[in-house]
C-alpha cells in the first residue's frame, strides 16, 4: 500500500517530468535561439524543482540536499540563460523573422 | 558598523549553506563549519560583498518570503503560458527585444531581478546596462519604455526594493 | 501505483533529453547547441536523482549537486567564449 505522501510524490514527479518534456519540445519547435532559450528556461526550472518536490515527498530524509540542489538550479538557470542571450546577441544570431522590435540592436547601433 | 555587519551577514549566509550541505548538527560539523564560514567571510569579504547586501531587517525577512511566492505563482505562470504557446500548432509569438528602467542600485538587487524577469511569463533578460535591461520578450504588448517597464519590473521591484535598495 | 508514476517520469524525461540531443545536434547556429546543451544538462540532473532515488543511494545527490555547479560553469565559459570568438 502506497501511503498518501508516496503518492504526492509520485505526482509531483510526473508534473515535473511533463515541463521537462514541454521545454525540450520548445527547444525543438521554437523558431530561433531566444524563443529556444525561454522555453527552455522556464520550464526545465519548473520541470526540475517539482521533481525536487516529488524526490522530497518520497524520501522525506533527503529533503535539505533537494532544497540546496533546488536553490542551486534556482540560481544557476536563469544566469546561464542570460549569459547565452547575451552572447546569442552579440554574436547577431539571426531572430525570427516576426520580431517586432528590437530596442537592443538600436542602442548598440548595430544594423538590425 | 557597517562593515560588522557586512561581516556578519556575510557569515551566516555562509554557515547556513555549510548546514543544507551537510544537513546534520554533529558537534564537529558545526565546529568546522563555523570556522570555515569565518575564515571564508574574512578573507574574502572584498569579493564576496554582493552577498552581504541583504539588509537582514524583519522587514526585509517578511518581504523575502511575500516575494518568494509571489515569484513562484508568476514561475507557474510563466510555464503554463509557454505550455500553451509550444503546444499550439501555429505558435502564436510576437516577439522582440525591449528596453526597460530599474530604480534598484546594488549588484544584488538587479542581479535578482535579472532573474526573476527570466523566470517569469515570457520575458528574458539579454543585457544589463547600468539602470537599463533590455528583455526579450514573447509576446511584446509595448515597446514603450514605460509601459514595458510598468509591466514587466514593477511586479518585483517593490519586493526587492525592501530586501536590497 | 507510485512505480507505474515513476516510470511514467522517467519516460517524459527522457523523451526531454532526445527532444534536447535533437536541437543539439540539428543547431543550426553555435548558440543554439550551447542552448540546448544547457536544456540537456538541467533535464540530467533530474536523471541522476532519479537514479539515486531507484537505486537506494543518496551519495549520488553530491553527484548531482557538483554536476550542477561544474555544468553551469561549464555553459558560461562556452558563452564568453563565443562572445569573442566570432
Amino acid at each position: 500500500m502506497d501511503s498518501l505522501l508516496n503518492l504526492l510524490g509520485g505526482l509531483l514527479l510526473v508534473a515535473g517530468a511533463s515541463f521537462l518534456f514541454l521545454g525540450g519540445l520548445g527547444l525543438v519547435r521554437m523558431p530561433d535561439v531566444f524563443n529556444r532559450i525561454q522555453a527552455g528556461t522556464k520550464a526545465t526550472t519548473l520541470g526540475t524543482l517539482l521533481g525536487l518536490a516529488g524526490f522530497a515527498c518520497l524520501r522525506p530524509e533527503w529533503g535539505l540536499k533537494l532544497l540546496l540542489i533546488g536553490l542551486v538550479t534556482l540560481f544557476t538557470n536563469p544566469i546561464s540563460s542570460q549569459v547565452l542571450a547575451r552572447a546569442a546577441h552579440r554574436t547577431r544570431v539571426e531572430m525570427t523573422l516576426n520580431t517586432t522590435v528590437d530596442r537592443l540592436a538600436e542602442d548598440t547601433g548595430e544594423e538590425a | 558598523m557597517t562593515k560588522a555587519r557586512d561581516l556578519t551577514t556575510l557569515f551566516a549566509t555562509l554557515f547556513l549553506f555549510w548546514l543544507l550541505l551537510n544537513g546534520s548538527l554533529a558537534p564537529d560539523v558545526l565546529a568546522i563549519g563555523l570556522v570555515v564560514a569565518l575564515l571564508i567571510a574574512i578573507l574574502f569579504r572584498g569579493s564576496l560583498a554582493v552577498l552581504s547586501e541583504f539588509r537582514a531587517t524583519p522587514l526585509a525577512i517578511v518581504t523575502a518570503v511575500g516575494y518568494l511566492i509571489y515569484f513562484l505563482k508568476a514561475l507557474l505562470q510563466s510555464n503554463l503560458q509557454l505550455a500553451r504557446i509550444v503546444l499550439s500548432p501555429s505558435l502564436p509569438l510576437t516577439p522582440g527585444i525591449v528596453k526597460v528602467r530599474t530604480r534598484l542600485q546594488s549588484r544584488m538587487g538587479r542581479m535578482l531581478l535579472a532573474n526573476s524577469i527570466t523566470l517569469t511569463p515570457g520575458t528574458l533578460t539579454v543585457e544589463l546596462n547600468g539602470e537599463w535591461l533590455y528583455i526579450h520578450w514573447v509576446t511584446v504588448e509595448s515597446a514603450d519604455i514605460e509601459a514595458a517597464t510598468a509591466s514587466i519590473v514593477s511586479g518585483f521591484e517593490r519586493y526587492i526594493e525592501v530586501m536590497y535598495g | 501505483m507510485v512505480e507505474t508514476l515513476i516510470v511514467i517520469a522517467a519516460t517524459l524525461t527522457g523523451a526531454a533529453f532526445l527532444l534536447a540531443l535533437w536541437r543539439f545536434l540539428k543547431g543550426p547556429s553555435a548558440a543554439d547547441r550551447v542552448v540546448a546543451f544547457d536544456g540537456l544538462t538541467i533535464v540530467s540532473i533530474t536523471m541522476i536523482i532519479l537514479i539515486a532515488f531507484v537505486e537506494g543511494r543518496g551519495i549520488y545527490l553530491d553527484v548531482a549537486l557538483v554536476y550542477a555547479l561544474l555544468s553551469f560553469l561549464g555553459v558560461i565559459a562556452v558563452a564568453r567564449y563565443l562572445e569573442r570568438g566570432f
